[in-house]
């Protein structure tokens, strides 16, 4: 992976570490941060929305009131939508295993 | 009013109101009537001093038009005024001793958000053994917290070092805190004649705080004091760095103008009967006043003594103190503090700057950077081939 070094000069930045335009959080991609990635399993999901205000990172994906999956641009791995969701619908897999499909 | 003529040059008359007995705190607390800062917060008890204590009747007789804040702790004083300058406001606070102790996380958070926060500070030892009376301990220990700090002979210099710390501390390319000290008891308790200026000319001095970023500037929302992690908290330092190197520019200028209108100097170190000294003492706050009185003396009995007051203690002008020494044979270094194991901090920086020969700084790693192999190596290439242009260098900086 290469890193362009865009980072900015002493000079250049706003004097005292003030953050001067709002939203900049979207460009910190905490996903990069975890060990282990949740895996959601839509078949077993019963969309009661436990884990959505649980995810620290606001990770989850909700269309029309249904559970569609998790950006992993932020999720940072934290598990605790796995350990708050009631039917086991997120389970915790290691990042390095290739974890392309659901079980079936 | 006619007392004025006894005490102040025909020159500069017409800028002053009149003149009072005062004793440092009270001065100071009239500095703060006249500067009339938007919020003051501070707490209400014991190590607080007089200087509140004045200001809040000024509040309560409505003299003012600041929003006074009570908090329960120092460390919630100065948190108030973080917040309350952050949001644009002229925000101050005092304090003193083991307050400033107790303060000591969120002072260097003022300095580090470049919060222009000005704040005297009277002062006194710190615990333990428990004592009331007057040392430097409490403002030496807060002499790396980025905070400019302006040392007081007296009552006079009290007053109207805490008006100039006004305009160093919101000059726009410096935007720092400012400590304005002066001696526990010996001149916060003890009544001098302080000649006071009139309130308009206080008030055109200090003008207007124009922050460059408020949190109530709701068209450019702005965030103040977020996490910054190894890749940018070397630089947001950096900068403080350079704000200090700007107050060292500035000073000069800003205190010319208010000798305009005093008719006082405010040198940042003050030569008394220094020129053809043989032997010097240095000294800041009170003590200078004392040494001032025996040097008199014993220049009556022909001794060739004098001393170098120290008013600007941080940022500390090496050059400057090594020029004006150049001459005296003997230096003897006057500290009120310790800094235990180690050289006392007035005598360390008047050493540094006459012992300044073939040794250099480097800055590096802070907030986590790393120090690299390849960095220590070009560091010794570099000392391997002699001098470089700056005393304090970086390493691993984005310049
Ligand atoms: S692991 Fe943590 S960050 Fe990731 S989706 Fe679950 S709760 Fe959110
Ligand atoms: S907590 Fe479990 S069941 Fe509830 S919405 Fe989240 S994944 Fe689905």
């Amino acid at each position: 992976m290469t890193i362009k070094n865009v980072k900015k000069r002493w000079k250049d930045i706003p004097i005292g570490g003030v953050i001067v335009e709002p939203k900049t959080s979207l460009r910190n991609k905490t996903g990069n941060w975890r060990v282990q990635k949740p895996v959601f399993h839509p078949e077993r999901c019963i969309h009661c929305m436990l884990c959505v205000p649980y995810c620290p990172e606001d990770a989850f994906i909700v269309e029309d009131g249904k559970l569609k999956g998790i950006n992993y641009d932020y999720c940072k791995g934290c598990g605790l939508c796995a350990s708050v969701c009631p039917v086991k619908a997120i389970t915790m897999e290691d990042e390095n295993v290739e974890q392309e499909n659901d079980e079936k | 009013m006619n007392n004025l003529k006894i005490f102040v040059d025909s020159k500069y008359i017409d800028n002053y109101e009149t003149v009072l007995p005062l004793s440092g705190a009270h001065a100071v607390a009239e500095a703060m009537r006249q500067i009339n800062p938007d919020t003051v917060a501070a707490y209400p008890i014991t190590p607080q001093t007089p200087i509140v204590e004045r200001f809040s009747e000024f509040v309560a007789d409505g003299k003012v038009d600041t929003e006074f804040i009570p908090v329960e702790s120092e460390h919630s004083a100065m948190s108030a005024t973080i917040g309350a300058s952050a949001a644009g406001a002229r925000a101050m606070t005092a304090t003193s001793s083991v307050g400033l102790a107790l303060m000591f996380e969120v002072v260097n958070a003022a300095s580090g958000m470049r919060l222009p926060i000005v704040m005297p500070v009277v002062n006194r030892a710190l615990s333990s053994p428990i004592n009331i009376h007057c040392d430097h301990s409490d403002t030496m220990a807060c002499r790396d917290a980025g905070w400019i700090q302006i040392y007081s002979e007296n009552s006079q210099e009290a007053y109207e070092h805490a008006i100039l710390a006004i305009r160093l501390a919101e000059h726009p390319e410096i935007q720092l805190p400012v400590m304005v000290a002066q001696d526990g008891f010996i001149t916060s308790h003890s009544v001098e004649v302080v000649r006071i200026l009139k309130d308009e000319v206080v008030k055109n001095f200090v003008g207007e705080r124009k922050p460059i970023h408020s949190l109530l500037f709701s068209e450019n929302p702005v965030t103040f004091g977020a996490l910054e992690l190894p890749d940018y908290f070397f630089e947001t330092k950096r900068q403080q760095q350079y704000a200090m190197e700007m107050a060292l520019k500035y000073y000069s200028d800003i205190a010319n103008e208010l000798t305009k209108l005093t008719g006082h100097a405010y040198p940042m170190f003050e030569p008394f009967m220094l020129d053809d000294a043989d032997v010097a003492l240095i000294a800041l706050n009170s003590s200078a006043g004392t040494i001032k009185k025996v040097v008199k003396e014993m220049r009556q009995e022909g001794k060739k003594v004098g001393l170098l007051k120290i008013r600007l203690f941080r940022p500390f002008n090496y050059e400057l103190m090594k020029s004006m020494l150049k001459h005296v044979k003997t230096i003897g270094v006057l500290d009120r503090s310790f800094s235990f194991g180690a050289n006392p901090p007035v005598f360390s920086e008047v050493l540094a700057s006459l012992r300044s020969e073939n040794i250099f700084s480097f800055v590096y790693g802070l907030g986590g950077r790393e120090l690299y192999e390849s960095q220590v190596r070009e560091t010794f290439d570099n000392l391997l081939k002699g001098k470089f242009d700056a005393k304090i260098n970086y390493i691993g900086l984005r310049e």
